[in-house]
């Protein structure tokens, strides 16, 4: 599948945003993190720019970006149309926060809080089913697509929230969890890709075309000679060694640096830490980046079957 | 509405004899005449006189080799939308621009109210959905919607283009939804297939599968020649006499 920069952007950035909120959801009413009012706006106001650039990102893919509104009428069947209302939803409780960050009202920042951290959880899970849904790409069917994005998400989200706690002079509960979830993330990335080059096709050439009976199907002549839409957006194709290297550079450097650093920063801590922090969000990001990349560039449609053979 | 419609009893779509289709072209050339000015209009060419040109069609004409030696077969194969039962292009939609219909089942996009996010190309594993860059709306086969149903042309005529037009009559359009159509019974006796039908879309349309290769035939006798076919009375003379 062809990786639009826009996608892979608005996925990263999103669910890193979206990360970020859920753990300050969550994290701030049990008072694990910095309790000033500044941090909490920092952190709200860093989660909402990502989210919100993310999603304008995502709209730029679109053909007719002026009628994106339409997109979230269709919430019974679609995946994408439940993601595009839980992220409208998820801005209620999420500002209803920060004003209440803003009059320093624990109450409601603390229900409104937890509210916003579910909604983030809904919206990344929509974001994961968009992709497990579709049955043509045996890459994205993969059971562990959604607990990945919901785990990435996590992870980046965590790994920023201890960056900014870092800058507070307290990161060390986010730092934890990013180390945990760094971990988590490389185990299941790991795992993932692991299982997606054992999975077995979910069609052939063979049943593409219904000659089978006749023996092995080899495409012999091409319906034309140019490119065309369905090549440029399924047929993308990238070589193999990049694949295998651009793997070991998200395990190693996207996940494995992160929860080291974070490690390091918990041990240090002071302004030594909080670098070490922010090194390791941006590090985490840049991972996610490459994570994203794999995901739409390793995987296959079943369309060119009837252009490749397999 | 995206959510799909109870199945009805009417499934129009297409036979395509795998058997007589010799790859001409024509079916995909008729479409794009067609439906350029059709429901769909218009099918975009980019560059269409330089290299590198495209363009959004309904239709491919792929060819494959199937089997080895003996036994192997060139088939040629016309790939267009199946018109599935249970469509994920349609649920996926985002917006309710693409949708199925109750009435014969045709599937067809609402280019009015389509946002061009490309995801029902993605869960159609046939490859059946085109997007056309030019408008920024996603363009597909409507079974050609506008001459089945048209009252303004002969009735003989009321047929997708692309059936109307084949030379081998390789293409059937019908009911497949009632056994005793021409298109059911045709299926029936050829044993026509669904496409990938492990994918659970149950596409409408059906290919009926290439027949088996006669026999060889022994080779050919010669004939042992007899007086009449030498030509020079003078020979045939002495043909007979030798002959004796």
């Amino acid at each position: 599948m062809n990786p639009a920069p826009s996608i892979v952007f608005f996925t990263t950035a999103s669910g890193a945003g979206y990360g970020l909120l859920f753990w300050l959801g969550l994290l701030r009413p049990l008072g694990l993190v910095p309790g000033s009012q500044g941090f909490g706006l920092t952190a709200l106001g860093l989660a909402l720019v990502l989210i919100t650039a993310g999603l304008l990102s995502s709209t730029a893919h679109l053909g007719n970006p002026q009628r994106a509104w339409r997109a979230v009428s269709q919430w019974r069947s679609s995946w994408l149309s439940r993601e595009g209302v839980a992220a409208l939803g998820t801005y209620v409780p999420a500002v209803l926060f920060g004003l209440g960050l803003l009059a320093d009202l624990p109450g409601l920042t603390a229900a409104m809080g937890l509210l916003a951290a579910a909604g983030a959880v809904a919206t990344v899970y929509c974001t994961g089913m968009i992709y497990a849904s579709l049955k043509p790409i045996k890459e994205w069917r993969h059971p562990l697509v959604v607990p990945g994005y919901l785990l990435l998400g996590a992870f980046s989200g965590a790994a920023l929230l201890a960056m900014l706690g870092g800058f507070w002079g307290d990161g060390a509960v986010p730092a934890v969890l990013a180390l945990l979830a760094g971990i988590a993330a490389l185990v299941v990335k790991n795992a993932y890709w692991g299982a997606i080059d054992q999975a077995p096709p979910v069609a052939t050439a063979e049943s593409a075309t219904s000659l089978g009976f006749i023996g092995k199907v080899r495409p012999l002549e091409p319906p034309h000679t140019e490119t065309n839409y369905l090549l440029r957006e399924m047929g993308f194709r990238i070589a193999r060694k990049h694949a295998e290297k651009l793997r070991l550079l998200a395990l190693a450097a996207g996940f494995g640096a992160p929860a080291a650093l974070c490690a390091f920063a918990l041990l240090v801590g002071g302004g030594m830490g909080a670098a070490a922090l922010t090194l390791g969000a941006v590090l985490a990001l840049g991972g996610l980046l490459v994570e994203r990349w794999l995901m739409f560039a390793e995987a296959t449609h079943t369309v060119t079957l009837y252009y490749h053979g397999s | 509405m995206t959510c799909l419609p109870a199945p009805g009893a009417k499934k129009l779509g297409l036979v395509i004899d795998l058997d007589t289709c010799v790859g001409c072209q024509a079916c995909a050339t008729n479409c794009k005449e067609w439906n350029t000015s059709g429901h769909s209009a218009p099918l975009p060419d980019f560059k269409p006189y330089a290299a590198g040109q495209e363009g959004v069609w309904f239709n491919r004409v792929h060819s494959f080799e199937a089997g080895e030696g003996e036994a192997g077969r060139t088939v040629h194969f016309p790939r267009s939308c199946l018109h599935c039962e249970t469509p994920d292009c349609v649920t996926v939609c985002p917006t309710g621009a693409s949708y199925k219909r109750a009435e014969d089942g045709i599937v067809l996009v609402n280019h009015d109210t389509c946002i061009g996010c490309g995801l029902c190309a993605w869960a159609c594993p046939y490859g059946a959905r085109e997007m056309d860059d030019d408008q920024g709306v996603m363009k597909k086969c409507t079974l050609c919607i506008d001459r089945i149903y048209n009252e303004n042309i002969p009735e003989a005529q009321r047929q997708p283009a692309c059936v109307l037009t084949c030379p081998t009559k390789a293409r059937h359009f019908g009911d497949l939804g009632d056994p005793d159509s021409a298109v059911s019974r045709l299926v029936a006796e050829r044993g026509g297939q669904p496409l990938m039908p492990e994918l659970g879309y149950n596409p409408v349309n059906r290919y009926l599968p290439p027949r088996k290769k006669a026999l060889p035939p022994n080779a050919p006798v010669e004939d042992a020649p007899t007086p009449m076919d030498i030509r020079n009375p003078l020979l045939r003379w002495m043909d007979r006499v030798l002959s004796r």
